[in-house]
């Protein structure tokens, strides 16, 4: 690319040049302004469904529906909360949708992990076997498995309770891909040294190569517990009573049903959806941006 | 491996007597497979019988007649040949489900792509806030789709919604987003967008992070500007993490079911119905065998899909 460029994308270019290396003007040390502008301007479309569900969830059901909307509330109430929890079942849809993601995250740390080792570091024959089958059912639409498994699911008497809403979730390949890539990363020499001091293969698993992957089962873990909190489909066949409902599910219903028109209670839901996720994420995000691009890259 | 280094992988260990190093090897190697199945079992029970073997299941429903009075006898029922296939391909609504699932994936994944490349390469050259705006970007992502559907239906109501409001300030009227049936899809399209771009936006700046300074670096001292240095130099580079992409988009899109689920009900008049929502209205009619004819049919496409696009986008070697 030796021909003409013209020079005033050339100052643009020293402008977007990251700070690395001696400046050579003092334009060069930061990007130009206006990605930033546009940045935030993105940034704001994002996020601003999100603050604006905060703003509303705290204003009384008439300010919602004021028009012109207001933007910060005018008067600030926590009734629509309140009813939430007193009135509606929110506290039970609340726990239910606790004890489903946390069993399911615990089931793929544990059986993901046993997996993924024996898949990086144990040999035994039909390994590539077992690797080739769990990998391959990814390309599978969720669809194709719904049918039977809500027929499986009925015949063992377990809809509409607690295990017919986990069993299905309990082992998922992305735990053993993620896990096995991990295990694959750490040195043999650590199992080797731990065989010569007479360590059972179990207790080396347990004890020794396990607590070393401290990162992967962080990000395995909050991809899993994010995916269970919102899961929708499965929790709406499955529970058949109000006992049984996951959060998602509730608030779909309610947001159908006969609270349809009280915004501003369906906006608190929304946010007793969002906000531990936002939270858990806000506090995890190290591990959940490098859980992306490991799932993604290798 | 960890005995890789004396003994090779998945050779069989010769039975009988041997000099005392291999019997050791053996032994070993025997306690190793042992571990590695007993490791592996619970997984692979829970997964034969929750994954692999309801694949196989649904598809042989999808030559039987079985229908939601057959659940406690799911072996009784008659073969029905390739009548669900014949019968879905005949079905006018099928076809407009189709139709609707393909706009969905063809708008949807450049747009999305397209989007999460501008931000990525935006963030990849900023220094100060990157954290802040990579989390701003990636929020739609974490949440879910009931509650963003609760707020985005809100938001989007034709007279009393934000959106319409701000729109009247400037003059505009605003339409009828979601009811009217030219706008209720591309509507849907849009706020997927919204939603899925954070993913793609990681994925492509944990790509960007990759492409060498040096490369960039060489092809300005040789006068290219910014835009030939992103087309000659980036672009390129870049190639498997935007197959990889443009992979996971359409795969999900393709199966696209949440979003008419919740906002429209995959109305108005169907506009916003999709190949997923047809299957779930299948199997809530009771029809189980052609709901699961459906969901092959969606698998194919999916395989189908999947191969152009590595046909279309793989590195050229």
């Amino acid at each position: 690319m030796t021909t003409y460029t013209p020079p005033p994308s050339r100052v643009d270019d020293a402008d977007a040049m990251p700070a690395v290396g001696p400046p050579r003007r003092d334009a060069e040390r930061s990007p130009s302004r206006w990605l930033y502008v546009v940045l935030t301007l993105g940034v704001i479309v994002m996020a601003l469904p999100f603050i604006w569900m905060l703003l509303s969830s705290v204003k009384p059901e008439s300010e919602v529906r004021s028009i012109p909307p207001t933007w910060l509330p005018e008067t600030f109430t926590l009734e629509n909360y309140g009813e939430l929890f007193d009135r509606l079942n929110f506290p039970t849809y609340f726990l239910n949708s606790t004890i489903v993601a946390v069993v399911v995250t615990l089931g793929n740390l544990l059986f993901g992990s046993m997996l993924g080792y024996a898949l990086a570091k144990l040999e035994f024959r039909g390994r590539r076997l077992v690797f080739v089958i769990v990998l391959g059912t990814l390309m599978v639409p969720g669809m194709v498995t719904f049918v039977p498994l809500f027929v499986l699911v009925s015949n063992m008497g377990l809809t509409n309770t607690f295990p017919g809403l986990i069993l299905p979730y309990l082992v998922a390949p992305l735990g053993v891909f993620l896990m096995r890539q991990y295990f694959v990363g750490l040195p043999d020499e650590l199992i080797q040294a731990a065989r010569v001091d007479g360590a059972g293969e179990l207790r080396i698993f347990w004890s020794v190569m396990l607590p070393l992957a401290g990162p992967a089962l962080a990000t395995l873990g909050i991809l899993t517990f994010l995916t269970s909190w919102n899961n929708f489909l499965w929790p709406l066949v499955v529970a058949q009573t109000e006992d049984k409902y996951t959060l998602p599910v509730a608030l779909a219903l309610y947001s159908v049903g006969q609270n349809a028109t009280q915004y501003g209670l369906l906006l608190a839901g929304a946010v007793v959806v969002v906000v531990p996720v936002i939270v858990l994420f806000l506090a995890v995000q190290r591990y959940f941006v490098q859980g992306i691009a490991m799932t993604g890259i290798k | 491996m960890a005995t890789a280094t004396r003994a090779p992988a998945g050779r069989p260990t010769p039975a009988g007597g041997t000099p005392g190093g291999r019997r050791r090897r053996s032994l070993l190697q025997r306690r190793q497979a042992r571990t590695a199945w007993l490791l592996a079992l619970p997984f692979l029970l829970l997964f034969a019988a929750f994954t692999v073997g309801p694949v196989f299941a649904s598809l042989f429903m999808s030559f039987t007649d079985m229908r939601s009075t057959d659940v406690r006898t799911p072996f009784a029922v008659d073969l029905a040949g390739f009548d669900n296939y014949t019968a879905l391909f005949q079905d006018e609504l099928f076809r407009k489900v189709a139709v609707n699932t393909a706009i969905f994936v063809v708008v949807g994944v450049p747009l999305t792509m397209v989007l999460a490349l501008a931000a990525a390469v935006g963030l990849n050259r900023i220094t100060r806030l990157k954290a802040f705006f990579r989390l701003g970007y990636y929020l739609p992502v974490v949440t879910s789709i009931v509650a963003v559907a609760v707020v985005w239906r809100f938001l989007l109501q034709p007279d009393t919604g934000p959106i319409n409001q701000l729109l009247s300030v400037a003059g505009i009227d605003g339409p009828d987003w979601l009811g009217d049936p030219s706008l209720a899809l591309p509507s849907l399209i849009v706020m997927a967008t919204w939603r899925n771009l954070g993913t793609l936006m990681v994925i492509f700046l944990a790509g960007l992070q990759t492409v060498p300074r040096e490369l960039l670096e060489a092809a300005e001292v040789d006068g290219a500007g910014r835009w030939q240095r992103f087309r000659h130099v980036t672009l390129p580079l870049l190639r498997p993490v935007l197959l990889f992409g443009a992979v996971i988009t359409g795969v999900g899109y393709l199966q696209v079911f949440e979003e008419p689920f919740v906002m429209t009900n995959g109305g108005p008049l169907n506009a916003t119905r999709s190949v997923s929502y047809y299957i779930y209205d299948q199997f809530s009619f009771g029809n189980y065998g052609y709901a699961a004819a459906a969901s092959y049919v969606l698998f194919v496409a999916i395989v189908v899909m999947t191969v152009l696009q590595f046909r279309l986008l793989r590195p050229k070697a």
